[in-house]
């Protein structure tokens, strides 16, 4: 059961001798006459969640622009209409008011979006999380409560998927499938076909062949807007006007996205890059690391489903990378998948619950733990006080381990089946032989290990 | 030109407007270009013989009038060729194709920001042009000018219809160009159409009439309304990010 949302429409203007302008004017919504206003009168209009167009009207001749707008439950919309006063230079205003009709343009009534009519106690209650800071908090805050699919539907479904520009292959028979609320690791090397795949799905790029569904919307020409509404990328250069103010850029693009009360989604997302009082400095005058904390603020404003991030803490110092890969965690929690695409393997470590390695070819796609299981075999790394006498004998005496090595003296790492199994058994028979342990301990592989590894045996089969 | 978002077409307007107005460079050329137009016809109004019959007088005017309509056409070219291969060039095109902007509507954008300034300098030009006339030459010339109806009417329906076709032509430029040079260069091309035109009135092939304003007036909106859709067209996301030919986008 839905909770119903309100258009709250205001008539301005004062009441006229003329009497276009003193008669009431319909409402139209959703094409239909719903409700009739009167100068100065405010009008409640109950509505249902979901995207409606509204238009008034005096006479046939007499009309608005008509304009659409989205409701959230129990939201309330609110618009001012008034008629338009003819300018002084047109010295026929009867001529101008013909023209006007006859064009249907909406010239003689103006209706525009008029935040003032909003209840401020329907401001959207903060996201609590102590882990979060103020900024990321703020935005979080700001983001739309538009319902998204849970957490484990899928956001992405790519099957198949190939880009050749000609003879040259971008990526090919690329097929995976990403969850809502999901982080997903794109690594590869440079001309691994990364970037092309971003474009792909962002609709920048028509595929050559395979398919994708991308926020529940089937990836073709004709539905690139719907696609592009529910999504934001973050190119690896913010590409910024640096003519204009870091608030003007980020004003020109809530305007392309038809952001209703921009101004706050702009200040909130400043808030979360921590660049509120950078403002009003020209784009032009920041540094690269500034410049892509707006390019990650612009991608914040649409409150997207899905954010395509391009190396998004490249040229950030170490605490606003921290912020930023906070703020990638609040989104996660918030059901925004994030597609992040990075060089920096410790970055994806940290943050990706699923990581796809990429060499024209999908490699591997997985979760990190099941990569490491499933190109390295486990393994327990050993410190002791000085070298052992007879290690050979040692470890060829316990039957849990497959082989050793060791790279330096007093260190060995050890291949084994289960170290769970293995640990104890190695430790009594170190401290049997007499040795003094510094440590024992599982071995993990990093994402490095691993991305290396496959990486090396594309260079291995290239060869 | 389907489903225009009127609201994202505003956006593109307001933000190339603030640009202009920064870009100092833009501001000059498009204030000292026209100045230098308006030099010749108010010389010419001053310098023109009285003697002959007034229909010899009012041709001898309307040859400095016409010229003055390729301010509409200049101003604007710079700006056109710059339009699309510089937001590429300086790295902001990929970032604006990401979001819901439809090719029309940028290009819409465009060339709505880019009349604006042209056409109201034009008029302004156009302004000073006829209060010189009135004003300081003499009162022949200047009964030649005000009574030569259907000169004046090319020249304030056409304005906006030559800038139109300047924009659009040079827009068409620079979606195909590799680099902002190459456009701006190839762009000078959109003058000649325009220029073909006012020759062809001075030259008395078209005699200026209010039908003959009217109708040429009419071939031109037709004219600018097709090359806007052609423009449209040219405008390929996937040739303009990745540099190679592709199929229908949206």
């Amino acid at each position: 059961m839905h909770a119903p949302a309100t258009l709250r429409l205001l008539r301005k203007g004062r009441k006229s001798t003329d009497s276009s302008q003193s008669r009431t004017w319909n409402v139209v919504l959703d094409g239909e006459v719903t409700a009739t206003i009167a100068p100065e009168q405010t009008l409640d209009l109950t509505l249902d969640p979901g995207r409606h167009t509204l238009r008034v009207h005096s006479t046939a001749l007499l009309v608005s622009p008509e304009v659409a707008f989205d409701v959230l439950e129990g939201e309330t919309v609110g618009y001012t209409c008034r008629p338009r006063s003819p300018s002084p230079v047109i010295a026929n205003r009867w001529l101008f008011w013909l023209i006007a009709s006859l064009l249907r343009r909406g010239l003689w009534i103006g209706l525009e979006v008029d935040d003032t009519l909003v209840p401020t106690d329907q401001l959207r209650p903060a996201v609590a999380s102590a882990t979060l800071s103020a900024p990321v908090r703020a935005v979080l805050a700001a983001s739309s409560a538009t319902p998204r699919p849970s957490k484990g539907d899928a956001a992405l479904v790519v099957e198949h998927l190939t880009k050749q520009f000609g003879a040259r292959t971008a990526f090919s028979d690329v097929s995976f499938d990403v969850g809502y609320g999901e982080v997903f690791g794109f690594l590869g090397p440079n001309g691994a076909g990364k970037t092309t795949t971003v474009r792909t799905l962002g609709t920048l790029i028509n595929p050559t062949s395979g398919s994708a569904t991308v926020a529940g919307i089937t990836l073709s020409p004709e539905n690139g807007v719907a696609i592009r509404e529910k999504i934001a990328i973050m190119p690896e250069a913010p590409g910024l006007y640096l003519r204009l103010s870091v608030k003007e850029n980020l004003a020109f693009f809530a305007g392309l996205y038809g952001i209703r009360h921009a101004d706050q989604r702009i200040d909130a997302a400043l808030d979360a890059v921590n660049l509120r009082d950078r403002a009003n400095d020209l784009c032009g005058g920041l540094s690269k690391g500034l410049r892509q904390r707006v390019g990650l603020a612009r991608t914040l404003l649409s409150d997207p489903a899905i954010m395509f991030l391009d190396e998004p803490t490249s040229g950030l110092d170490p605490v606003a990378s921290v912020e930023v890969h906070n703020l990638i965690i609040g989104l996660r929690a918030k059901g925004v998948t994030i597609f992040l695409t990075t060089h920096r393997l410790d970055e994806a470590e940290k943050l990706c619950d699923r990581v796809a390695i990429m060499n024209t070819k999908l490699r591997t796609v997985g979760t990190i733990d099941a990569l490491r299981e499933q190109l390295f075999k486990r393994s327990i790394a050993i410190k002791t006080v000085a070298p052992l006498a007879d290690a050979q004998r040692l470890f060829s005496g316990i039957a849990s381990v497959e082989s050793w090595t060791s790279e330096e003296p007093g260190s060995y790492l050890l291949t084994v089946e289960d170290p769970a199994v293995a640990a104890p058994e190695v430790t009594r028979a170190l401290v049997g032989a007499g040795a003094d342990v510094l440590s024992v301990g599982e071995s993990l592989h990093s994402l490095e290990d691993v991305y290396l590894e496959l990486i090396a045996e594309d260079s291995g089969d290239a060869a | 030109m389907k489903n225009l978002d009127m609201g994202r077409v505003r956006a593109v307007v307001r933000k190339e407007l603030m640009e202009y107005r920064r870009k100092r460079s833009i501001v000059v050329t498009m204030l000292v270009v026209p100045v230098i137009f308006l030099i010749e016809p108010v010389v010419i109004i001053f310098v023109a013989p009285l003697t002959g019959s007034s229909a010899t007088l009012e041709k001898s005017v309307m040859v400095p009038i016409l010229y003055l309509l390729l301010i509409a056409v200049i101003a604007p070219s710079t700006l056109a060729a710059y339009s699309v291969v510089g937001e590429r060039e300086q790295g902001t095109l990929e970032p604006l194709l990401t979001t819901p902007l439809r090719q029309q509507e940028f290009v819409l954008g465009k060339a709505a920001a880019m009349m604006i300034p042209s056409v109201a300098i034009a008029y302004a030009v156009y302004a000073v042009f006829l209060s010189c006339a009135a004003l300081f030459a003499h009162r022949d010339i200047a009964d030649a000018i005000f009574h030569d109806g259907p000169t004046l009417l090319t020249l304030f329906l056409f304005t906006p219809l030559v800038a139109g076709l300047a924009v659009v032509v040079g827009m068409a430029v620079s979606v195909r160009a590799s680099e902002v040079r190459v456009a701006q260069q190839l762009g000078t091309l959109a003058t000649f159409p325009v220029i073909g035109v006012i020759i062809l009135f001075i030259g008395g092939v078209i005699h200026p009439t209010f039908a003959a304003a009217i109708e040429f007036a009419l071939g031109l909106l037709v004219i600018d309304a097709l090359a806007l859709r052609l423009v449209s067209r040219l405008f390929n996301r996937e040739r303009l990010v990745a540099g190679a030919k592709a199929s229908r986008q949206d």
